[in-house]
């Protein structure tokens, strides 16, 4: 599914240059629950950035499920990111005047998809998450792990390649991330592809591989047991 | 560009904060409204000024004579000269693009003496004679009775047509004007009808206290023989009296052996020439109305464009989500332009009705306390409106260009980061 080979990337610092990814290859396969793990500075995010195509890699390959990911303008890019990627943020990145359901409805409403059936879509999908009675709320009006859950809903609708989730447990105190965690599991058992930046042990063992960075650089690779987090709620 | 997600997220957005919405519409409102009144306030002078000129025939001028300042052809210097009745169809015939040629002559004058009696009433008036297409030159109301004609031109009758404000010096309220006799220098002449002159300006009143009779009976009772005192010439439309008098004057001089370089033996008026001054002020005055009215209005705009890049700082973040989520920068672009687009047709709008209503209230004020001098009914026609409008967008899109062009400059990467 995804696919990256001596991947580079530096970022200019006014006259010195600080080189953060140095040379990442790895690939996963569909179906796969990836966990990122690595100190702060290590590259990770850096490297979520570019698998999400908002940022652009100096060096080397990255192919998405079979499509070469380069060169992109912007509007190129967007429709990348809108048919194959669905994002999860840590601070969940609502767009706060919009109801709960207009928010989940909007990757499809890039689509051009018409208003009706874009509404029935995210609904279904906000019902998966549990929040189809919350569907005319504003985000204000949602607890932390309702805002997380809506997010999901929102990165799933476009039913993309690759989820990535960066920290999406971050601003969620332990039970409720481990709410999320099953949702996510749960989601992966149904065959996406999903890939997790943590710095947190216990959210990375609930996935099926970890992979560590550190300086820029995988340092191990391992496939793991996962822990299902129904086990600890 | 009409669904209904986009307007919805048009409204929501500019009524977040009303007042800042509320504020920002106020300076194209006031820009609008300011061009709006500029304009009809130059049109009410332009309609005041059009209606003193009323619709006495404007291409026209007039000529007379006055002493020679060159001996010419042996003739003194000094000498006084007289246009003739001849002169008129020599005239008629070097220059058919003239519509009337009118002969007048006249008696009395501002300040004279008294030279119409009418039993124990006296009064000072202008008497003129006249040929009967005077009246298509200085048109006038015929209030009873009839004016000149040519039966009484070829007959020399001895009739007079008087003014308003002559009947209401010689005659009292009831009395009978039709059919009376009166004196003029001596000479009795019989009441055939009475005018009104529609004048507003200065000499309005004067312009109601003439008379007018035969120009035959005229030069016959005053012993004119065929003199001439002046002459009013107006040309057909489409030629101008201002590119004819040069050529009618000079052919006037050599008629009467005059110098062609003497400048002074024949004095003119070119009332087109005055007239097309008038025209160039009303251009004048519209052009200053919309550069000051354009003017407020960028003011207006600026302020828009303004508000419109807050907005966008203020909604980075929305718009890197919106752009991870893949909405296509173009997009966003159009979203911020038809913003501003719509923020500033709808205040300029509100300008437009509210400039309607100021105006319609100006009208009602003025119908009400009668006529102004020199201002009358301003308005704007539908043209300006359309112009407004077309201003508007325009503007609208000037103002949301440079906001819509940093929205989209913004990396998603780091309009994510912004908190």
């Amino acid at each position: 599914m995804i696919e990256i080979k001596d991947l580079h990337k530096s970022y200019k610092m006014g006259s010195n240059s600080l080189h953060v990814l140095k040379g990442i290859n790895f690939s996963c396969k569909e179906g796969e629950l990836v966990a990122i793990m690595g100190s702060s500075g290590s590259g990770k995010s850096t490297l979520l950035n570019i698998l999400g195509m908002l940022d652009e890699a100096d060096e080397g390959e990255y192919i998405l499920d079979g499509i070469p990911i380069k060169n992109l303008n912007e509007t190129k890019a967007a429709n990348y990111r809108n048919k194959f990627l669905g994002f999860i943020f840590q601070s969940f990145n609502l767009i706060n005047y919009k109801t709960a359901l207009e928010n989940v409805a909007l990757p499809l409403y890039y689509q051009k998809m018409p208003r009706k059936q874009r509404q029935e879509k995210a609904l279904k999908y906000l019902e998966q998450v549990g929040l189809k009675e919350w569907s005319h709320h504003l985000p204000s009006e949602l607890s932390g792990g309702q805002k997380q859950r809506v997010a999901i809903a929102r990165a799933m609708v476009a039913e993309p390649k690759v989820l990535l989730a960066d920290e999406l447990t971050g601003a969620l105190d332990s039970t409720t991330s481990y709410e999320v965690m099953d949702l996510i599991q749960k989601i992966n058992d149904q065959g996406n592809t999903i890939l997790v930046v943590t710095h947190e042990p216990d959210i990375a063992q609930m996935c099926k591989r970890i992979i560590h960075l550190k300086d820029g650089v995988i340092v191990k690779d391992e496939k793991v047991k996962q822990v299902r987090a129904t086990a600890n709620v | 560009m009409f669904n209904r997600d986009r307007w919805q997220e048009i409204l929501e957005v500019l009524t977040t904060n009303w007042f800042r919405t509320v504020l920002t519409a106020f300076g194209v409102f006031w820009g609008i409204l300011i061009l709006i009144i500029l304009l009809s306030a130059g049109k009410g002078l332009e309609n005041g000024i059009r209606a003193d000129f009323g619709d006495i025939a404007t291409n026209t001028m007039f000529m007379w004579t006055r002493s020679t300042t060159k001996a010419h052809m042996g003739l003194p210097i000094g000498r006084n000269f007289r246009f003739k009745v001849q002169d008129v169809a020599t005239l008629k015939e070097k220059f058919p693009q003239l519509r009337y040629i009118s002969p007048r002559n006249q008696l009395g004058g501002f300040g004279g003496n008294n030279n119409v009696v009418r039993g124990i009433k006296t009064g000072a008036y202008n008497v003129f004679g006249d040929y009967p297409e005077i009246i298509k030159q200085e048109p006038m109301a015929i209030t009873s009775g009839r004016f000149l004609n040519y039966n009484d031109i070829d007959a020399k009758r001895k009739i007079a047509v008087i003014g308003l404000g002559v009947r209401n010096e010689l005659y009292d309220k009831e009395e009978e004007v039709l059919g009376s006799y009166i004196k003029i220098q001596g000479v009795n002449f019989l009441v055939v009808g009475t005018y009104k002159k529609r004048s507003s300006n200065g000499n309005g009143e004067e312009g109601q206290k003439e008379i007018y009779v035969p120009f035959t009976a005229f030069s016959q009772a005053f012993n004119r023989g065929n003199d001439v005192g002046w002459m009013s010439i107006t040309a057909n439309d489409g030629y101008p009296i201002t590119n004819m008098k040069t050529n009618i004057i000079n052919e006037m001089k050599k008629v009467h052996k005059v110098h062609p370089e003497d400048t002074r033996a024949v004095g003119f008026f070119d009332l087109y020439q005055e007239y097309n001054r008038v025209e160039s002020l009303f251009g004048a005055m519209s052009f200053i109305g919309y550069f000051v009215g354009v003017l407020v209005l960028l003011s207006g705009i600026i302020g828009v464009s303004n508000i419109m890049l807050i907005v966008v700082k203020e909604r980075t973040k929305e718009i890197g989500i919106r752009r991870a989520l893949g909405e296509d920068p173009w997009s966003i672009k159009k979203q911020i332009l038809l913003e501003s687009i719509f923020l500033t047709i709808i205040s300029g709008m509100a300008g437009i009705v509210f400039g309607a209503l100021f105006i319609y209230g100006v009208n009602a004020l003025l119908d009400a306390n009668g006529p102004v001098d020199m201002f009358m009914n301003p308005s704007v026609n539908l043209g300006v409106v359309t112009a407004a409008l077309v201003i508007l967008i325009i503007s609208g899109l000037l103002a949301g260009f440079i906001p819509a062009q940093s929205a989209i400059k913004v990396r998603p990467i780091d309009a994510l980061r912004t908190e």
